[in-house]
């Protein structure tokens, strides 16, 4: 019941309910997708203000390149809540694959299997296992219909006690320099890591745009029985999109360590809240079928910026996590209140 | 069952008080005016039916007499005293109850529970007495003659019996005016004749009904006095029994011989014995049915019909890989088809109009455009790549096509009224071109206008050739059948053609034989 906008005379005849709010309508679908972008413009403001050395071409690299981990696995995500799943263990797999893939690789001196594999097969093991464990989630969730929200909960348990049992507290450094490249090379001037994360919400973007499997992840998440009824196969489509969910992931994982130098237990740990708070203030809905990638990346970009602000600004490092939930907090109300929609 | 209740001559009828009463009634949301000048005077025990097409009306007035909505003008009376302030929802709930089509009870607590729920008996203050909870259930349960048991979870009721429960909470909480909107939509005809019983027993009683329906038979049924609304006017109030359908039909649309059915009293050519055969089922038995067997021809339109529980909605799915059958053997256009897919039947020829457009037809946030090429994704572009240009193009051809009431192919279907979004469930359907169409329900919950228009598409697609079966308990949507299959238990236990009488299919699909009352 909120017939707003004018409307003329339909063919159809009468003023049926069908003709309510057409400029509306299309305008809002954009709305949702940038809600954020006056929260990010705000953030940069403030930014500018607040500290001379922020807009510092150095330092908005250094923003984007630190976010861009936290911004492969959004991507995962936001892909998976579009379509109508959940995966909690994403945080995991960016610990464990790329320390299978260091520990198949560097000598047993060095904490490794011992297996002292090639350096390339290393890091082709790195994806399939994130493939591998989205298999293994597909499986449970797709096929035995187990809750994706305890499965994966339990997955992420599982996962981050194969890598400590794996680690046994000792921290993995000494791999080859290729293991470090995506986290730490630059190429022409900007971070790798930050070239294959925009490669990747573009290609993924366009994807979900414009092919027909992106398409079918919308519907699928929208209404799973309408689109079994339209001819898609609605849980390939959900173990697919599981698998890709799982190969980023990896590769986030990957990026953490080329950033850090090295891969210990807890990497990624406790990271899959902020994931989560990154996709819902992009407009991504916990519902499925709803939301964008654009939104999605305007949401990592937004607590990018703020994690490096409050940085700058020097806050006290005890007190620096509740400042930072509350303003993901606020980020959400100004959301709410620039779409006008609840979320859900 | 089906006794006519102690009519009630106009003239007492007019004498009686009225229980609740609106005029003048005024309401836009933006520009968009939903009422003007609308008036109803429901009186006591009678049961007043409120009809009129989608987008008439109807729901902005039962929120305004529910107390949701505040009216922009004029007045709502209950029992000639005006109606409370909208925040006062206890207030409301005594006075006038809602049963919407969704269901509010609660399908985990017992039926005692959802009597009850949020104001349990207690004893001490505040402990929930459970003993008390089921005596007070029982005696109300009884009093109203609501047979069920109220120690068993709601969730195992029957869809009427569920209703009945949701009547019998609001009476205990006060009210003797009770609107019920659309209560048949999911009921076959055995459970609305139940309901129906059940209405007019309450009436007896002395609860009043204002009746919301669709379906125009329903409102002879039971009603004593019809409100005709169309674009936000009132048209006319009436006894039912001085407003003949074709004039009710008329009111409702604005339009003279609105009545027809299409092709309905017209004598059909049969299509040629040697058509080729565009369905053959061959002894099919599965969970719902057993060793159904039937062929359909090209050009030909083939209705199915049955009770709830026959089995005729379960042997159309699986003609479109909806529903998967143990055995037997599907073959469309001479192919046999996988059983249980849908992605073969589509390959196969067959499309589809699913039984339930919310639960099956449409993703509500996607597009009219996306809704309706859902189907033929992979031939709208090379290598799976949408060309958009083509899906506008295909959604356009349907958007005119079907005469489709949109701003146009990038609207989300969710915001469409009923009539339109099925449109786009059948525009779907036809998307493949399709030699076979299965129409399951294809006119539920639709005004009478857009009824007219799906049903046009089957005459249309009879005339290029297609092969089409239609699923339906509807008359109106039986008789543009060239056959009609009956199925009982699960099994075809009847054919008739062109030429049937309500009478003669009622008694068969209800499986009393060919007698008649």
């Amino acid at each position: 019941m909120n017939d707003t906008a004018p409307n003329g005379p339909t063919p159809g005849g009468g003023p049926d309910l069908a003709v309510r709010r057409p400029v509306r309508a299309i305008a809002l679908g954009r709305i949702r997708d940038l809600a954020l972008l006056p929260a990010v413009l705000l953030l940069l403001v403030i930014g500018a203000v607040s500290n001379e050395s922020f807009l510092e071409r150095d330092n908005l690299l250094n923003v984007l390149s630190a976010s861009s981990a936290l911004g492969l696995l959004v991507l995962a995500e936001a892909v998976i809540l579009i379509s109508g799943k959940i995966d909690l263990s994403l945080e995991s797999i960016a610990g464990l694959a790329p320390a299978l893939g260091f520990m198949a690789v560097i000598p047993a001196a060095s904490a490794g299997f011992g297996s002292e594999l090639p350096s390339w097969f290393g890091l082709l093991i790195i994806p399939l296992a994130g493939a591998l464990i989205g298999v293994v989630n597909g499986l449970l969730i797709v096929k035995l219909q187990l809750n994706g929200f305890i499965v994966t909960l339990a997955m992420n348990i599982v996962l981050r006690g194969v890598l400590v049992g794996m680690v046994s507290g000792k921290t993995l450094f000494e791999a080859p320099a290729a293991f470090f490249a995506l986290g730490s090379e630059n190429w022409l001037g900007v971070p790798v890591s930050v070239w294959v994360t925009g490669a990747c919400f573009a290609v993924a973007g366009w994807a979900l745009h414009y092919h027909r499997l992106g398409r079918a992840v919308y519907a699928v998440g929208g209404n799973a029985p309408a689109a079994r009824a339209a001819g898609i196969r609605a849980d390939r489509v959900a173990w697919g999109v599981l698998v890709i969910g799982g190969t980023l992931a990896a590769l986030a994982g990957l990026v953490i360590a080329g950033r850090v130098g090295a891969i210990n237990a807890n990497q990624g740990q406790d990271l899959i809240f902020t994931v989560f708070a990154a996709a819902v203030i992009g407009g991504i809905s916990l519902n499925g079928g709803k939301g964008s990638l654009a939104g999605a990346l305007l949401g990592v970009l937004l607590l990018g910026m703020l994690e490096n602000l409050l940085t700058l600004a020097q806050v006290s490092s005890f007190w620096i996590q509740a400042i930072y939930g509350a303003i993901i907090l606020v980020a959400l109300m100004i959301a709410r209140l620039t779409t006008g929609e609840g979320q859900e | 069952m089906n006794q006519t209740p102690p009519t009630h001559p106009r003239a007492d009828g007019a004498g009686r008080r009225i229980v609740a009463e609106a005029h003048g009634i005024r309401k836009r949301y933006g520009p968009t005016v939903a009422l003007d000048d609308v008036r109803i005077a429901v009186r006591a025990g009678e049961s007043h039916a409120l009809v009129g097409r989608n987008g008439a009306g109807k729901s902005t007035l039962v929120a305004i007499l529910t107390g949701l909505q505040r009216p922009d003008r004029g007045v709502v009376l209950f029992d000639g005293e005006p109606a409370p302030g909208l925040a006062d929802r206890e207030a409301w709930q005594r006075r006038v109850a809602c049963v919407y089509q969704q269901s509010t009870i609660i399908p985990e607590l017992t039926v005692a529970e959802n009597l009850y729920v949020n104001r349990q008996p207690t004893v001490r203050g505040r402990v929930i007495s459970w003993r008390r909870m089921r005596a007070a259930a029982r005696e109300l349960l009884d009093e109203w003659g609501v047979e069920v048991d109220e120690t068993v979870p709601a969730g195992g009721l029957t869809v009427e019996d569920a209703k009945m429960v949701e009547i019998a909470r609001s009476i205990s909480r006060g009210t003797r005016f009770i609107i019920l909107d659309e209560p048949t939509a999911q009921l076959d005809s055995r459970a609305i004749d139940r309901l129906f019983t059940h209405v007019r027993r309450l009436q007896r009683a002395g609860i009043t009904f204002l009746y919301i329906s669709h379906h125009l038979e329903e409102v002879y049924a039971v009603c004593q006095v019809v409100t005709v609304l169309r674009d936000a006017h009132w048209i006319t109030t009436a006894p039912v029994g001085e407003l003949g359908r074709s004039e009710l039909v008329q009111a409702m649309t604005g339009e003279r011989g609105a009545g027809a059915v299409p092709g309905f009293g017209v004598i059909r050519s049969r299509p040629a014995d040697d058509a080729p055969v565009a369905v053959r089922v061959d002894r099919l038995s599965g969970p719902h049915f057993t060793e159904v067997g039937f062929t359909v021809r090209s050009g030909e339109t083939v209705g199915l019909t049955g009770l709830a529980g026959s089995g005729s909605r379960q042997v159309a799915e699986a003609v479109a890989g909806l529903y998967r059958p143990d055995s037997g053997r599907i073959e469309v256009l001479g192919r046999p088809t996988r059983p249980g897919s849908v992605a073969s039947a589509l390959a196969a020829g067959v499309g589809c109009v699913p039984r339930d457009r919310h639960h099956e037809g449409l993703v509500p946030e996607l597009s009219v455009a996306e809704n309706a090429s859902m189907t033929i994704m992979d031939r709208l572009g090379r290598l799976g790549v949408i060309s958009r240009r083509a899906r506008d193009a295909f959604a356009r051809r349907t958007i005119t096509g079907l005469d489709i009431t949109t701003d146009g192919p990038a609207q989300p279907v969710k915001d469409l009224s009923g009539g339109n979004q099925q449109k786009v469930v059948m525009g779907r359907a036809l998307a493949n071109d399709p030699g076979v169409l299965v129409l399951i329900n294809p006119t539920a919950g639709v005004d009478v206008k857009s009824k007219r228009a799906l049903l046009a598409v089957v005459d249309r697609a009879r005339a290029a050739g297609r092969a089409a079966i239609v699923v339906s308990d509807e008359l109106a949507d039986l008789r543009t059948c060239d056959r009609v299959l009956v199925m009982f238990n699960g099994s075809l236990a009847a054919e008739y053609s062109v030429g049937w009488t309500d009478e003669e299919l009622v008694a068969s699909i209800e499986g009393v034989g060919t007698g008649h009352e």
